[in-house]
């Protein structure tokens, strides 16, 4: 299934004011979100965010309670799931149990009422993108778990949907296997252009694979951007905490230079920050600092902020050293280095160390009047 | 006891399963084994006079059963079973799937709704069943009331009468195997079924029915082979027009006191039940994983 053989094109997504209620429970709170056509879109968030409901509303499981969704040129608000051009990748991956590998990937064309050769052909070139041939007369119960991942999603891509949706498909797989599927999903998405929209609560498989995360946060996305902008940008103390890992300090702005601010965390610890032009008329903001911006040395360090400090606690991660540093304020900071042997010989707990923060590191996650 | 365990522990391990198992299979073979035995035996027994087993060796009793108005009363049971077992599963399956579907709390309601008949005699609610279908019965009753009928319906002690009898009777024994399948039945195959383009009635067909498939199995044969050897419900709500073999059975022991003749009934029976459970064991079944 070569791109230029498709038949039907990538389609645009534009959900507008979509709110889904179960009961008193608000699931999906005024949500709008366009997603470009061929553009790999993450939704990323804990449980109980929302997430799986907007998928369930793209897919037609759910209708909102208000809003509509849009997918190419149709409204498909109200559309049930087996007249919607959209395929899922399930969680479960739901491979029928009672059907052989060959009769589930050729379901949904056999649906689409195709010849027989017709889907004889499509079957046979999908299971050879997918890597799976030979194994068309198995069961699903006769496969490892990566191979029915590749089932589930050779199953949605062969009847050539307008919009991908998978929901957690990476989940139930061991690490090793998860990112090696990463990047085979990664390939055939971009291969076949397909508009997708991918749940996870896995932020570092949101960063890996997507064009663009959404955030989401009780029922509201809390953030949209590139995988890059929103991890170095985070507009939410939420985000910055949510995707990756950061320190979140309070603190109250005392000054101004120019493009720069001086500000006064709550421990009384005096920091110069690259002031973003919304901090106008703020007076208290939320700091976020990322662990591996955090510079640690012996010696003495150029930096916009370098402030003396104890390594309270260290740990060893294989690739990086995770240091918890104790500055003379009271200020507890986590710090992400490299693990150069070097750098290992050098610092332990316990050690006095200098440490560094750039301006342009320390971003703002919250201002208040 | 497998004769490759060889390690001391494992042929302990095998030795204690037996014990565990012990009481189960004296209870099988004093319970199922001895009788059936008793029962094969005698059908090729003779009888005298008196009806009393006499043990000499005899075709006879088989080449009875196959006389043309046994065969008549036999080919009659298994119609009246096969219509009250396809009544059963299109009433049963809905209800089934349904409170399969419901949450624990509601599921637990609504099975011991199906369950609580179980806790009254069975010849009593049959007898239930006489007041509310004879002539001057409740149903008839009330369908004058209303006028939607001058003369009463002749329902009782005709074949419909027997065959409400034993659709009622068996109903929950097709609605609980059902039950236990659609609650076994993942949810995200159905919702695959429809994502891939099936509509209600093709997700049904294509998704639904195979994976509940052995939930139908058992409850047609927990329907279809009590049925036809029923005799109550007929002599009850069919009267002596309608006789089936299980009267018939029962008869030979009863009234006419030729058991060899009631045993060789009996053994074909047995037969014809074991075919009919290949035969739905043999459409093939999915291995759990």
């Amino acid at each position: 299934m070569s791109a230029s053989a498709r038949k039907v094109d990538p389609a645009r997504i534009e959900i507008r004011d979509v709110t889904k209620r179960f009961g008193s429970f608000t699931a999906v709170d005024r949500v709008t979100l366009t997603v470009e056509p061929g553009e790999f879109l993450t939704l990323l968030g804990p449980s109980g965010c929302g997430k799986t409901t907007l998928l369930r509303m793209l897919s037609g499981f759910e209708t909102p309670t208000e809003g509509t969704i849009h997918i190419g040129s149709e409204d498909v608000t109200h559309l049930p799931p087996y007249r919607r051009n959209v395929n899922q990748v399930f969680q479960s991956y739901a491979l029928f149990p009672h059907l052989s590998v060959h009769e589930n990937v050729a379901f949904g064309l056999r649906m689409k009422k195709l010849e027989r050769d017709e889907i004889d052909r499509r079957v046979a070139e999908v299971m050879q993108l997918v890597a799976l041939q030979g194994f068309e007369q198995r069961r699903p119960h006769e496969l490892s778990g990566g191979q029915r991942q590749r089932v589930a999603l050779a199953r949605a891509i062969v009847p050539e949907p307008e919009v991908l949706l998978l929901d957690e498909p990476l989940s139930a797989l061991d690490a090793k296997l998860r990112r090696a599927m990463q990047i085979e999903l990664k390939r055939l998405q971009r291969q076949l252009g397909l508009t997708t929209v991918f749940v996870t609560h896995d932020q570092e498989e949101a960063l890996t694979l997507s064009d663009r995360i959404a955030v989401m946060n009780a029922g509201r996305i809390e953030q949209l951007g590139t995988a890059s902008f929103v991890y170095h940008q985070p507009s939410t103390p939420f985000v910055a905490d949510f995707l990756g890992e950061a320190n979140l300090l309070q603190a109250e702005i005392v000054g101004r230079e120019g493009e720069a601010a001086r500000v006064r965390t709550q421990q009384g610890w005096e920091l110069t920050i690259a002031a973003p032009e919304n901090l106008n008329g703020a007076k208290r903001v939320v700091i976020s600092i990322r662990p591996e911006k955090v510079l640690v040395s012996k010696q003495r360090i150029e930096a916009g902020n370098v402030f003396p400090a104890r390594v309270a606690e260290e740990l060893f991660q294989g690739a990086t050293d995770r240091l918890t540093l104790q500055t003379s304020g009271g200020v507890k900071l986590t710090a992400i280095v490299a693990n150069e042997s070097a750098i290992r010989e050098a610092i332990h707990e316990g050690d006095e160390v200098f440490c560094g923060l750039h301006e342009d590191d320390l971003v703002v996650v919250r201002a208040d009047e | 006891m497998r004769p490759t365990s060889r390690s001391f522990s494992s042929r302990r391990a095998g030795l204690r399963a037996w014990l565990l198992l012990l009481p189960m299979l004296v209870w099988l073979a004093a319970f199922v084994v001895v009788p059936m035995g008793i029962l094969l035996v005698y059908s090729f027994c003779q009888r005298d006079d008196l009806g009393r087993v006499v043990f000499v060796f005899s075709w006879e009793n088989y080449a009875r059963v196959f006389d043309p108005t046994y065969l008549a009363i036999f080919g009659r049971s298994v119609a009246y079973a096969a219509v009250t077992t396809v009544i059963c599963v299109a009433a049963g399956y809905p209800v089934g799937y349904y409170i399969a579907r419901r949450s624990e709390k509601r599921r637990n309601q609504l099975l011991l709704l199906v369950m609580i008949p179980f806790w009254t005699s069975f010849l009593v609610r049959t007898y239930a069943w006489i007041t509310i279908l004879k002539n001057d019965g409740l149903l008839n009753g009330m369908l004058q009331y209303t006028k939607l009928i001058s003369a009463p319906l002749d329902i009782m002690y005709t074949p419909a009468a027997v065959i409400i009898g034993l659709v009622y009777a068996y109903l929950p024994f097709m609605i609980l195997p059902i039950y236990s399948s659609a609650e076994k039945l993942d949810n995200a195959l159905v919702e695959a079924a429809y994502d891939l383009g099936a509509g209600p009635v093709r997700s049904f067909a294509e998704v639904i029915v195979p994976l509940t498939w052995p939930g139908i199995a058992a409850g047609m044969l927990l329907v279809f082979v009590p049925a036809i050897g029923m005799f109550a419900i007929t002599d009850l709500m069919g009267g002596a027009r309608v006789p089936m073999i299980g009267n018939v059975i029962q008869n030979q022991f009863f009234q006419a006191r030729n058991w060899p003749f009631g045993a060789a009934l009996g053994v074909v029976f047995t037969l014809l039940f074991a075919v009919s459970y290949a035969l739905l064991q043999r459409r093939r079944v999915w291995e759990e994983e």
